[in-house]
């Protein structure tokens, strides 16, 4: 049965009023509004939005944390049969003027006067957006731009208009059919402009459909919604799987106050990029180690036993009849309060996605009774292409495909997908639509990769990452540098790979260390230091890395395909990679290219055998500030080892 | 941007002197805080600015002058006669309670609008309650206001330098003050914290309407953020302004840079 957004807010409304829809935690209280109230709000809201001119195929930007009005006017806005298009909430000011002009925006809604100073600073750049409404007034008081007005304010005029044109708002609502575009995601693109994916409420309810399916959500699950709206995971997760199942969403009350809140509310569906679930984890750990002697000695066995026993269990498998009373006393001493502390007390399930994750990572929260899976997807997609059934969870596949998916490896190793939640094109631009929706109706994800024997997917890498080895012992080697960031990255002392070697005759890699962790570890081993620039370079931290980087060449010369990716030579950079400069995508990706460039003295160092290079670099700080950090970075050689081929 | 009104005098010091023995700390001091303003107190180590701080709120008795606030006259006040007359004040070095929450700490703020008595309070009768609630609430919207809602239970010892700061700000506003005076509220803080601390500064003047007095040696800040300045060298006021005004004042400048002899 083919929905709109709108459409599912009214029904709810309807069949059960009372029940929450949202919570929002003010004043130190989680403050429910329910599906009657919403319901109201956001006719209000779309009133007041026809009123003011906001119409049919309009498009209106909304930017901010996850608020219960930021979904609310998504929805008045879709209502009008207008697209919503959400900007990630930390961008600066111009990365946000070129989606306001490709999608010819007039309308705004930002959170507080944080985004609408932003979005007044690029006001001259984007002189069609004319209107502009603020949730949080705080500081705006003295504020008097032109089309400048309160979300208070136009929810009353809203009410006035719904009084005069009482039927307005349901007619509104019946007109928008479930092909209609329903929101633009402008992805965040490694090189050029960001591009507008163009979903339907079709092709996103479609797929938050099948996902719900999959694992069997219901209208009971408890989800905290505390990643950025303009990211299509959040949409699916908090927005369109929400709409379709009619459960929970919860909004935090403050970006610092994650952890807490999500400790509170104990979500029952949870998902969380890996990195999320490693900085959980180096906490956990760091406590631990801070622990009296016989809680770490109990953490410790019990951790062991869950090692051994719990991914068993977790696999639907049965286990000796002593462990599993070993395994039922650890739940109850270390597992059960542990999952309380980190806020998974309640969690049936849980996914990860968006990079890969480390083994032990996985089964750390497997071996505890998470039961964490992974998905594979992507904007263009609506997420859900690839799922892992609950029993058949592992950390080097994304699952099989879901309801209505068809899979197929082209020759290059490119992974093809047809399904319904299939983008309908990029905005405004046929040529990159054509280059990965071809006529035939499959979308091409530019990941290489193959289906094992199980039928479960496997990603290597990007495909145009993918290069080869030219020259020196291993010449015509595949190289994935992907998979040998990844592999360093498992490590919880680094934090950042970025690896080359495409073309040149060995890999080099510049590593990012992980400050927490390797700050820890430096005072454990009274090791002073001064800062980040200080730890990085220290020769005990050199070695420390280089064990690293050796135990991954020696993983790599037992896989057949990527024997020749492994690490000859390493540096430790000066400065963290961050967003803000470029070096990371908003979604902490590295730009490989970018990167290279930037620091090409480094590639030269790395490649031309020196042992150390002094570089300047500019850094940006959050207020727009910029600044210098310098150092003289040493280089390290690796142990490489001699590939054995093993049989596959 | 529109621009705040600024109201009548609300509070008047004038003539002041306060020694200890032959120390003179002021010496005839006069200067005048109107509405809604924030007047700031500036001048080198010694100048007395704390002195004459002390001596609004009834800390010290100045041997001479008088303080008018909302039109009554005092020769000297008394520190809780102060307090709810509605002058409230944070602190150069932090007088928070350590071991306690950042809620029971801005909590304590409240003591002079709790009308249940130790009684009632400790036995949590009905009325007693519903009044910690309500006061309860009002804590919130501090916490919320100056965004320390992930911190509310923490003990206030193990928070960082500039988040107590702001605890301190928060007891202070606690206490609802017409006019708030701020002792150094941005020492020994770091740029990022001093641009938070003085959005604080003016959130609360422009959001409640509080007068703010306060003493800061910061002078991008002063420059940036009061209505009108004080100046104060060896207990004698050298100055009194705008911004501007006193930025070009010889004897200012004299007093900062020193004087050629």
């Amino acid at each position: 049965m083919q929905t709109t957004f709108p459409r599912l807010l009214l029904d709810h409304a309807a069949q059960r009023p009372g029940d929450a829809a949202m919570r929002e935690k003010e004043y130190g209280i989680w403050q429910a509004i329910s599906w009657a109230d919403l319901a109201v709000m956001v006719a209000h809201l779309a009133c007041g939005l026809h009123q003011a001119g906001l119409r049919q195929h309009n498009h209106m930007v909304v930017i901010g944390a996850n608020r219960p009005r930021l979904y609310a006017t998504m929805l008045a806005v879709q209502a009008l049969g207008a697209v919503p298009i959400a900007l990630y909430q930390d961008a600066a000011a111009q990365e946000c003027v070129f989606p306001i002009n490709n999608a010819d925006v007039a309308f705004a809604f930002a959170e507080d006067q944080e985004q609408v100073d932003k979005l007044l600073e690029i006001r001259d750049q984007c002189p069609q957006m004319s209107r502009l409404y603020f949730d949080d007034p705080r500081g705006l008081r003295n504020y008097d731009e032109p089309g400048l007005q309160s979300l208070d304010d136009l929810i009353a005029e809203g009410k006035n208009f719904v009084a005069q044109n009482p039927g307005f708002f349901k007619a509104a609502v019946d007109a928008v059919k479930p092909d209609d575009v329903a929101s633009l995601f402008f992805t965040s693109g490694t090189t050029g402009n960001p591009k507008g994916v163009v979903h339907t409420h079709d092709t996103l309810l479609n797929r938050a459909r099948a996902g719900a399916e999959f694992d069997k959500l219901t209208n009971k699950e408890d989800v905290l919604a505390y990643l950025p709206p303009a990211w299509i995971g959040q949409n699916i997760f908090s927005y369109a799987q929400w709409l379709s199942c009619g459960y929970v969403v919860n909004c935090p009350e403050d970006a610092a106050t994650v952890s807490i809140d999500l400790k509170e509310i104990g979500p029952t569906y949870y998902f969380a990029p890996p990195r999320v679930f490693e900085g959980l984890l180096t906490s956990v750990m760091i406590r631990m180690e801070d622990a009296g002697a016989l809680k770490r000695k109990m953490f410790h066995y019990f951790m062991s036993v869950a090692k051994r026993v719990g991914p068993t269990l977790m696999d639907g498998k049965t286990v000796g009849l002593a462990d599993r009373v070993l395994y039922a006393l650890g739940n109850f001493m270390v597992y059960g309060p542990l999952r309380n502390n980190l806020g998974f007390s309640r969690v049936r399930v849980a996914y990860t996605a968006g990079e890969a994750i480390g083994p032990d990572l996985f089964s750390f929260y497997r071996s505890i009774g998470v039961n964490l899976k992974q998905l594979y997807g992507s904007t263009e997609t609506a997420v859900f292409v690839c799922l892992q059934p609950d029993h058949e969870a592992r950390a080097d596949t994304v699952g099989v495909p879901c309801k209505g998916v068809e899979i197929k490896v082209a020759d290059n190793g490119e992974i093809l997908v047809k399904s319904p939640g299939l983008l309908k094109g990029y905005f405004k631009n046929p040529e990159a639509t054509a280059e990965v929706l071809t006529a035939d109706g499959w979308y091409h994800t530019s990941d290489a990769g193959f289906l094992d024997a199980h039928g479960h997917l496997k990603i290597i890498d990007r495909v145009k990452d993918v290069g080869r080895i030219k020259g020196g012992a291993n010449d015509g080697a595949m190289f994935a540098p992907k998979y040998v960031e990844n592999k360093l990255k498992f490590f919880q002392h680094i934090k950042e790979v970025v690896a080359y070697g495409d073309g040149r005759e060995k890999v080099c890699v510049m590593i990012n260390i992980d400050f927490d962790a390797v700050g820890n570890w430096a005072e454990r081993r009274n090791l002073p230091y001064a800062g980040y620039t200080d730890l990085a370079q220290k020769p005990e931290v050199y070695q420390l890395i280089k064990e690293c980087v050796e135990q991954v060449n020696a993983d790599l010369s037992v896989d057949t395909l990527l024997a020749g990716s492994q690490v000859s030579r390493f540096l430790v950079l000066h400065k963290e990679l961050d967003a803000d400069d470029g070096e990371l995508t908003r979604t902490n990706k590295v730009r490989r290219g970018f990167i290279a460039e930037k620091y090409d003295v480094l590639i030269d160092a790395l490649y031309g055998g020196k042992t150390s290079q002094y570089i300047e670099t500019q850094v940006k700080f959050e207020d727009g500030r910029t600044g210098s950090v310098s150092a003289t970075l040493r280089i390290d050689d690796t142990k490489t080892f001699v590939p054995v081929k093993a049989a596959a | 941007m529109a621009t705040k009104q600024i109201g009548d005098i609300i509070l008047d010091v004038k003539n002041i002197s306060l020694g200890f023995g032959g120390v003179k700390a002021l010496t005839d001091i006069s200067f005048d805080v109107r509405e809604h303003e924030v007047r700031a107190i500036i001048g080198p180590n010694g100048a007395g600015k704390s002195s004459m701080l002390n001596c609004i709120n009834g800390v010290y008795r100045p041997q001479e002058g008088a303080i008018t606030f909302k039109g009554k006259t005092f020769s000297h006040m008394d520190s809780y006669q102060v307090a709810s007359l509605g002058i409230g004040r944070t602190f150069q070095n932090l007088a928070l309670f350590k071991g306690m929450s950042v809620i029971d700490n801005i909590m304590t703020g409240r003591n002079l609008k709790i009308k249940s008595n130790l009684f009632m309070q400790a036995l949590r009768i009905g009325p007693a309650q519903r009044e910690e609630e309500l006061h309860r609430e009002f804590v919130e919207h501090i916490i919320d206001f100056l965004e320390i809602q992930a911190h509310r239970k923490t003990p206030v010892g193990q928070l960082p330098y500039g988040l107590q700061k702001r605890v301190d700000l928060g007891r202070a506003l606690a206490m609802e003050p017409q006019l708030l005076l701020l002792d150094e509220p941005m020492a020994g803080m770091n740029v990022e914290e001093k641009q938070d601390m003085s959005r604080f500064v003016l959130d609360v003047n422009e959001e409640f309407g509080t007068t703010i007095v306060l003493i800061e040696h910061d002078m991008g800040v002063v420059m940036d953020i009061s209505d009108r300045v004080v100046v104060l060298d060896y207990g004698k006021k050298i100055g009194d302004g705008t911004p501007e005004e006193v930025r070009n004042n010889e004897e200012v400048i004299s007093a900062y840079l020193g004087t050629g002899h």
